[in-house]
């Protein structure tokens, strides 16, 4: 009843946007609501079951937006030529470093051990720069203004989301493997690391996705508005609906976008659903509740806990590529700790951690919040300065500083929420 | 001749500009490291305790550089070093009043005190980018150079010159009184053995009656000073945003768990370590090395394994090495 309650109550706040202040709006909210609820699916995945501490998930969101690139971005012919092949073998010599290192490492022992391992390491990286550096350099001279990078395989733009969850998986096993089963602030500073590492990758490595150039233009899997208005068909429709062309393709583009997304966060809602209440769910909470006990029962802890940390990774990743898919644009500059990490984070606690429909609730309610809490401010700080003369230093300093509110927004109800109700608004049964 | 070029140039870009940093990362850490021992959580807000601090400082900096007060050749900041720590006390006392004391009372896990220092991340952040906004502020004055490039030349008559900026001497020599400082209390004082004793063990602690509640505010009188020194040095020897003083929480907390989080001297040694292998790995090393080597084999390229804009991987490896080889970090910290 609770439940049904609360997400009417979100529904009609996104519906009153969609009344008071225009649909586009409002289904740009519902959409990013989406997005951000398939990425509060996956933290609660990680925190509401297992009691895992994610501070990384802006690294796998990236990841995600990085699939995007990959998978639907025609490959771009004259960059291959020029280094392609010889980028590839150089990350492949650089894969077989590690791999030869950590051989060296397990099969000896004594002195050889340390020397040999350094040494296998430093040779592997004067020969990985040597045949990387090159190669980069010149796929980064093919028409820099334009391209300037290898291009993806040119797939359609839907298979890059099941592709960003596979990424995100990846790097999430080898965190997994090194992080987990130590204590729980360590998974959390080495997810954050984790996390600023992969948008620095993004941001220094022009060959991979042009860096802060920024790749544009990224395939749709919907219609372009154009092209909408230009079809005589839509057109007469949207005069039936009493609508001029332009905005109802917006709106029309903007509602299959939703849609998609609302499949996408169905079907993993469904599967998170059944993961919670089947053994495998149960046991997982037995585990987070009592590791000591879970151990003595025989439970493989760490191995559980790889598995469910690898699982919400790769969902923050399917956010992350279905994100960069609506932005239509990959942006490194644009990912920010707080926005990507933090703010999801208060979606799931104030949502209510370890209940699946909590952490979507709470997505859809944060992410309005975080929305609208610029106008909000903006009229409170009005308010405030109404008093003050025009031109004013502190009225001008006031104004400028309500873009910043939505921090502190967020800051004072997660501070609320774990006080007052530190179980969430839906909390787990 | 060469030699000794290359060790002035070695100095010049690795040695002074790490251990410089080292020593802001250092009373960083140690704030972190405090927290730990005797709070038993890691602060996320940190990072931006330190911004808060120093934004309090910067505010009083200009304040006292618009009345026309200087400290001739030092930077006014020196003398707004103490308001900035008073109105970062004042915010900690506060957050700690309405925040976390009502979960230290609940004995809550620790994890959830980490979430709550979440949302203090938030407000601080907040707070800052609302009080002077979110750009990059520079508000060292003074003169700017103890010894600068050229004269250093001059006097040695070497090709390389060795800069030494009057903000890194004062960085190292600050750092060093405000750590014998915190040494000498920790060590010394009856506060401070109870503080020491407090984060060794609890219940023996409060049996022997030790008072917890001003252990507690003790210990963020010393991390809101801590932070603001920190960030103060750092932001006079570098400049201050609020974003970029967030992202410090990445080297500090690897400091403190590379050196053993709880153990203070670790912090400090982890400090450094993180410190010389950011500048290390960073530097390119063409300069240095062509004066070591002989001419036949001078390298060809920078010999820079990783780009500047990598450093935090830098403290991210080893913080992965150390976790995987020596959990406990270099000093033996609290382990669970």
């Amino acid at each position: 009843m609770r439940t049904v309650l609360l997400f009417a109550a979100v529904a009609g706040l996104i519906l009153g946007t969609g009344f008071l202040q225009s649909w586009n709006s409002a289904l740009l909210i519902l959409n990013m609501g989406l997005i951000s609820a398939v990425m509060a699916l996956g933290v609660n995945l990680q925190w509401g079951l297992a009691g895992l501490f994610n501070v990384g998930v802006m690294g796998f969101v990236a990841l995600g937006g990085l699939a995007v690139v990959l998978i639907s971005m025609p490959p771009v012919g004259t960059a291959w030529q020029a280094g392609g092949g010889s980028i590839l073998l150089g990350l492949v010599l650089g894969a077989a470093t590690i791999v030869a290192a950590v051989l060296v490492w397990s099969r000896t022992s004594g002195k050889l051990r340390g020397w040999g391992t350094a040494a296998v390491l430093l040779i592997g990286l004067v020969v990985y720069r040597m045949v990387l550096d090159p190669a980069v350099e010149s796929v980064e001279a093919v028409d820099p203004a334009l391209t300037g990078y290898l291009g993806g395989l040119g797939l359609p733009v839907l298979l890059a989301w099941p592709v960003g969850g596979l990424l995100a998986a990846g790097a999430a096993y080898v965190i997994g493997k090194t992080a987990l089963g130590l204590r729980s602030d360590y998974l959390a500073i080495a997810t954050l690391g984790i996390a600023e590492i992969v948008i620095a990758i993004l941001k220094n490595e022009d060959w991979l996705a042009r860096g802060v150039k920024n790749v544009i233009g990224l395939p749709r899997p919907v219609p372009y508005e154009v092209d909408l208005q230009n079809d005589p068909a839509f057109v007469e429709r949207a005069a039936g609906f009493r609508m001029d062309a332009t905005t109802a393709s917006t709106i029309y583009v903007k509602i299959e976008y939703g849609l998609l997304f609302a499949a996408v966060l169905i079907l993993l809602l469904v599967l998170a659903q059944l993961a919670l209440n089947s053994p495998w769910g149960r046991m997982m909470r037995a585990i987070r509740d009592n590791e000591t006990a879970a151990r003595a029962m025989g439970k493989d802890v760490t191995a559980r806990h790889l598995q469910v940390f690898i699982l919400g990774s790769a969902i923050c990743g399917v956010a992350g590529a279905m994100m960069t898919t609506l932005d239509g644009q990959l942006t490194p500059g644009s990912y920010q700790p707080l926005r990507y990490t933090f703010l999801i984070w208060v979606m799931v606690i104030v949502g209510g951690s370890g209940n699946n429909l909590g952490a979507v609730l709470g997505g859809f309610l944060i992410w309005f919040l975080w929305v609208q809490v610029e106008p909000m401010g903006q009229l409170l700080m009005s308010v405030i300065t109404a008093g003050m003369a025009d031109g004013s230093w502190l009225k001008a300093h006031l104004m400028d500083s309500v873009q910043h509110m939505r921090l502190l927004t967020m800051g004072v109800i997660l501070l609320l929420v774990l006080r007052l109700n530190p179980r969430g608004l839906l909390p787990e049964r | 001749m060469d030699f000794l070029n290359g060790l002035v140039a070695l100095a010049n870009f690795v040695l002074i500009p790490a251990i410089a940093y080292g020593s802001q990362l250092a009373l960083g850490a140690l704030g972190v490291t405090l927290i730990y021992g005797i709070l038993r959580f890691s602060n996320f807000a940190h990072g931006d305790t330190m911004a808060v601090g120093t934004m309090f400082a910067v505010l009083t900096t200009w304040g006292l550089q618009a009345m026309g007060v200087s400290l001739g050749p030092f930077p006014t900041a020196l003398l707004a070093i103490p308001f900035g720590i008073l109105g970062a006390t004042a915010l900690v006392l506060l957050t700690d009043r309405y925040v976390y004391k009502f979960y230290r009372a609940q004995k809550a896990k620790p994890v959830i005190l980490v979430i709550v220092s979440m949302g203090v991340m938030f407000i601080y952040n907040g707070l800052t980018r609302i009080i002077i906004g979110p750009d990059d502020y520079r508000f060292a004055d003074g003169e700017r150079f103890v010894i600068s490039a050229r004269t250093f030349r001059d006097m040695t008559g070497l090709e390389e010159g060795l800069a030494l900026r009057t903000t890194q001497v004062i960085t190292v020599v600050t750092a060093v009184v405000v750590v014998a400082a915190l040494f000498w209390f920790l060590n010394k004082t009856r506060t401070g053995k109870s503080m020491r004793a407090f984060s060794d063990n609890e219940d023996l602690a409060l049996l022997s009656g030790i008072n917890p509640e001003r252990v507690v505010l003790v210990t963020w009188l010393i991390v809101a000073s801590l932070a603001t020194v920190a960030g103060v040095l750092y932001g006079l020897d570098k400049s201050f945003k609020a974003f970029t003083y967030f992202q410090l929480l990445l080297p500090i907390f690897a400091a403190a768990i590379v050196g053993g989080l709880g153990n203070p001297l670790g912090a400090i040694a982890g400090g450094f370590v993180i410190a010389f292998s950011e500048v290390g790995i960073t530097y390119a090393w063409k300069k240095v090395l062509t004066y070591f080597m002989p001419p036949a084999l001078e390298p060809d390229g920078l010999v820079q394994i990783l780009s500047t804009e990598y450093k935090f991987a830098v403290s991210f490896v080893i913080l992965v090495i150390v976790l995987l080889f020596r959990p406990t970090g270099l000093f033996r910290g609290k382990s669970l």
